[in-house]
């Protein structure tokens, strides 16, 4: 069915439709020159369609065609989206690249998955069974994983097995089975399938409460700050406190099966530090190149706004697949404020009335239905798997009291507060161990951790009071928690980000550091003058950090470990 | 045959509103009126009207002038002849010279495909330590100076476009005082680069519309010499005009303000510029160095702050000299670790040293008595600031590390510097060890 464009404005294009119209549907704007421009349906009011444009809108004219299509925006899914870099409508930018050269040409459209690549397919269920959506049919090896290849995920009831593939070698479009309904209408099966992007993909028995830590080797999230598989943390932070670090960190030792990257209206020279990077690293867990558990998504701010919007939904559909396949997944969202920023900007050119700051006014619900899209599920065969998703925040001002914060706080699980005082300080990671929280329980025992945070707390205040009536008017008491608290802070909470053992400490050695660093806190020194107290902190501290160094086992490791003991038994009492 | 519409249904601020049919987004025309004529934009479609952004504003533009569109978007010429000329911001030559003929590049062109972008990995030299030594500025990135009104930021911006060896340097002005405009014409001419110099500038009496183009000239022309192989140097001044042009065309449409009147895609329109900052994988590179004005010295401003998101780091211009504090290169971990292997330690050491200088200078005006180390710290402050800080310092790299490694024998014990043994034994300065 086709249309005729009325009006164009920035990205927004209102067409006349002479037909059916479906809602967040697929249109191509058609120019002059032949160049077809994709664009969504987002909103219908009469017969006309208002349509936003992934394109720049350049050259549109009034009265050129707009193909309407009924499919909603979809992504494929199939064997080969492990190590892709895709733009946020799934086109693959090496392609792209190969096709267009060094700028991103509107209106060419690449395939996401690979239609010439053979790929080993071994099947698993067998002529005769019923299936339904969602269920496996076989398998192919894709990188490190079984790659499960699944019973159609849109269609709906029961299906009998009809026919299907015999092991042997067979591209995305190939068929490996046939399938019947109840009615006897026979269906094709490929290895790819489709899927709307803005609808969750989760087909599974039931939704379960994620409990299971995710460690991702950063001391003050595992420790501090935990997440957990399935749950949902953010990470808001003024600029250059170090949300795209943290989050780079994070998607190389995040103990995962898959992670996705979803680089939304960032510097695209993050994503080519990340992508020229990543083939070259090893994941430790593993044995192969990091690049092989991990997808990007790239829309860059340069890149077209409302394909900006999209990017995010793109990259949580590719996290939900690997999530029906039993996978633990992990999407890193950086940031969500240019996303949500996207959405202002439609919002304005649809004249709807603005919310607060301008943004529109289902801001809030967009984000909470985002951050719902998380969860640990459990198939019909018992079988789990988990979404974790983390999202930057990039509040203006650095003022978290701002829309997107706020409406984020509210719906996640943890929240990573980066301070600008703590990066100036050249402390990383740059978290606030006195604003940031976590509802989940982590590999610490919650009350440990709520001890260290009472004696964080309280060595602030004694900072604080330091800073009006100096060193000489507080007490010894309060100065030795204050160098405890200073302590924690320097040998647990911060780490060294270019060194390769301190720079990521696994779960089994955070529980060892920190109930080593418990018992230093629990102490009673019985310090009677200040100099004392200090030069014994420096001189715990340095052993700590030295420690911290060391390759776990290591004869450095036990030699400084033996020493830590020593200290303990010879500098205070336990209390 | 030439196509004229006469039928103006609405000129608000620099907007004019024409019936017309067959008429692309975002190309251009041209309104004859009775001032002359003016290149014009076009903004929205709706049915039959076509909203146009005029160039040079619409005071004096009648309802019965013609509008005759151009069927194309605004382009700039692209020729080696562009070299030594100076446009304005409509891209018509302000030095009395012709008009240059050459292949037309569109404007705005798409954004880089991120994998055909190189890594960063080529220092810029500038000859100004507090860049060179403490916060590198890098091939291909993006940065602004952020200052306030008074300070010398446009000198810091012709110095830099100056020593920074660059193929090309292209001046953007947006906004400019025509004194500023005239003395980075002297600058260039005595500097004695004014023939690999481009430059487009809006004057603070010419038209504001105008300045929104500047940008999009000066990128456009640049990625061209780019993609020819030319290491390109853009510098625009200042990007809060810019930010106040856009702020001004979006109220006359009547769009939302989000924060300070500034449109809800400040970010993306800003964004839109900067990222063309690229190092071309098998060809040239354009680095971008603006200068952001900070209204009331307040970095949490809308301009300053979403440019901070934006780009690759920040110089702060205050009291005439570089902040060591805030100030930051996001990318000088790609080239210093390459120079000299003291250079990072020269650079952690010398700003930790200040930091604790000025705790000290805090503690000494609140009336605490100095003690021996608060002493040295004072001296070497002082030595600091003069020495390296000054803007008038012009010195290469390396002679600015063995300045460094003088001033803390000046003042120091080795192991008071904090830095490792192994770079102390090889570069402390010899008469001084073990005095």
């Amino acid at each position: 069915m086709n249309g005729k464009i009325v009006a164009v404005y920035g990205n927004l294009v209102i067409a006349e439709a002479d037909g059916r119209i479906v809602q967040n549907s697929v249109g191509y704007c058609v120019r002059s020159d032949g160049v077809r421009l994709l664009s969504e349906v987002i909103r219908i009011h009469g017969r006309m369609a208002d349509l936003q444009v992934f394109e720049e809108t350049r050259g549109l004219k009034i009265g050129d065609t707009v193909e309407f299509r009924e499919e909603m925006l979809s992504v494929v899914l199939g064997p080969g989206l492990l190590g892709q870099i895709y733009d946020g409508l799934q086109n693959p930018l090496p392609n792209l690249a190969k096709e267009a050269g060094f700028f991103l040409t509107p209106g060419k459209y690449i395939h996401g998955l690979d239609t010439s690549r053979k790929w080993t397919f071994t099947p698993s269920a067998k002529v005769g069974e019923m299936v339904e959506s969602g269920e496996t049919l076989g398998s192919v090896p894709e990188g490190i994983f079984e790659h499960r290849i699944m019973v159609p995920f849109m269609w709906q009831g029961s299906f009998t097995i009809e026919k299907i593939a015999v092991a042997g070698e067979y591209t995305v479009e190939d068929e490996i089975a046939v399938l019947v309904d109840g009615e006897g209408q026979k269906r094709s099966v490929t290895m790819q399938q489709h899927w709307p992007v803005k609808i969750p993909l989760n087909i599974a028995k039931q939704r379960l409460i994620p409990t299971t830590p995710l460690a991702t080797r950063v001391r003050i999230i595992d420790s501090m700050f935990p997440i957990v598989k399935g749950g949902t943390y953010c990470i808001p932070g003024p600029f250059g406190a170090g949300k795209t670090v943290l989050q780079q960190i994070t998607s190389r030792n995040a103990e995962v099966d898959v992670v996705i990257i979803a680089a939304c209206g960032e510097r695209a020279g993050e994503v080519v530090e990340t992508l020229r990077e990543f083939p070259e690293l090893i994941d430790p867990r593993t044995g192969k190149s990091l690049m092989e558990r991990t997808i990007i998504i790239a829309n860059t701010s340069a890149m077209p706004v409302a394909a900006r919007e999209s990017s995010v939904y793109t990259a949580t559909t590719l996290a939900e697949y690997y999530r029906q396949m039993g996978l633990d997944v992990l999407l890193l969202a950086d940031s969500t404020s240019r996303w949500a920023q996207a959405m202002r900007e439609l919002s304005g050119r649809l004249e709807e009335i603005p919310g607060e700051e301008a943004f529109p006014a289902y801001l809030e619900s967009r984000i909470a239905s985002f951050y719902e899209r998380a969860g640990v599920i459990e198939f019909k065969d018992g079988r789990r798997g988990s979404l974790t998703i983390g999202g930057t925040v990039s509040p203006a001002g650095g003022n978290f009291e701002e829309p997107v914060t706020q409406g984020t706080l509210k719906v996640v699980g943890a929240f990573h507060g980066l301070s600008r005082a703590r990066s100036d300080a050249r402390r990383y990671p740059a978290i606030d161990p006195l604003d940031s929280w976590s509802k989940y329980v982590g590999i610490i025992d919650p009350k440990k951790s709520a001890e260290v945070r009472k004696l964080l707390v309280r060595g602030n205040e004694v900072r604080q009071m330091m800073t009006v009536v100096g060193e000489e008017g507080t007490s010894i008491e309060d100065f030795t928690i204050a160098l405890k608290a200073d302590f924690f802070d320097n040998c647990y909470l911060q780490q060294n980000a270019f060194d390769e053992v301190d720079g990521a400490t696994p779960a089994e050695r955070q529980r060892i550091v920190f109930d080593k660093i418990l018992e230093v806190v629990e102490l009673d020194f019985g310090f009677t003058e200040k100099t004392e107290a200090r030069k014994t902190m420096v001189q715990i501290s340095d052993l700590f950090r030295n420690w911290n160094y060391a390759p776990t086992d290591s004869e450095e490791y036990k030699n400084l470990l033996g020493q830590i003991d020593q200290f303990i038994a010879t500098k205070g009492r336990q209390v | 045959m030439r196509k004229y519409f006469d039928e103006i249904t609405r000129i608000a601020g620099n907007v004019v509103t024409v019936k017309a049919d067959n008429v692309g987004y975002d190309e251009l025309a041209v309104i004859s009126s009775s001032r002359g004529s003016s290149l014009a934009q076009v903004i929205r479609l709706e049915g039959n009207q076509v909203s146009l952004q005029v160039f040079s504003g619409t005071q004096g533009v009648s309802t019965g002038d013609k509008v005759r569109f151009l069927h194309k978007p605004m382009q700039v010429p692209f020729t080696d002849e562009l070299l030594g000329r100076i446009f304005d911001g409509s891209g018509r030559p302000r030095d009395g010279r012709g008009e240059v003929q050459g292949e037309q590049v569109d404007i705005g062109s798409p954004a880089v495909n991120p994998v055909m972008r190189e890594m960063p990995n080529k220092m810029v030299e500038t000859g100004i330590p507090m860049i060179d030594v403490f916060n590198s500025l890098v091939e291909s990135q993006k940065i602004p100076i952020f200052s306030v009104a008074g300070e010398p930021y446009n000198d810091l911006l012709a110095r830099i476009g100056l020593q920074a060896k660059a193929d090309i340097i292209i001046l953007g002005g947006m906004g400019l005082r025509h004194d500023d405009y005239l003395k980075f014409r002297k600058t260039f001419e005595d500097g004695g680069v004014l023939g690999r110099t481009i430059m487009f500038i809006n004057t603070a009496a010419d038209p504001v519309v105008e300045a929104l183009l500047v940008p999009d000239l000066c990128l456009a022309a640049g990625e061209q010499f780019a993609l020819q192989g030319k290491k390109v140097l853009v510098l625009l001044t200042d990007m809060t005009a810019f930010a106040d042009a856009l702020k001004e065309i979006s109220i006359i449409l009547e769009q939302i303000p989000s924060n300070r009147g500034y449109p809800g895609d400040l970010y993306t329109q800003m964004a839109k510029r900067y990222e063309k900052a690229v190092d071309f994988d098998g060809a040239g590179s354009m680095t971008l160095l603006t200068c952001v004005t900070m209204p009331g010295d307040d970095v949490t401003h809308p301009v300053p702050d979403n440019t901070g998101y934006i780009t690759e780091g920040q110089f702060y211009l205050r009291h005439g000299r570089i902040e060591p504090f805030g100030s930051l290169s996001r990318l000088k971990q790609q080239v210093n670790g390459k120079t000299r292997d003291d250079h990072r330690a020269i650079m952690d050491a010398c700003i930790q040293l200040y930091a604790l200088c000025r705790e000290t200078r805090e503690k000494r005006d609140m009336g605490f008595e100095m003690s021996e180390w608060d002493r040295k710290l004072l001296k070497y402050g002082q030595a600091f600031e003069s020495k390296i800080m000054d803007l008038s310092v012009n010195i290469p790299l390396f002679s600015a590390l063995d300045r460094c490694w003088e001033i803390l024998a000046e003042c120091f014990e080795p192991a008071e510097t904090g830095i490792r043994r192994t770079i102390i034994e090889k570069h402390w300065p010899a008469q001084k060890v073990g005095s």
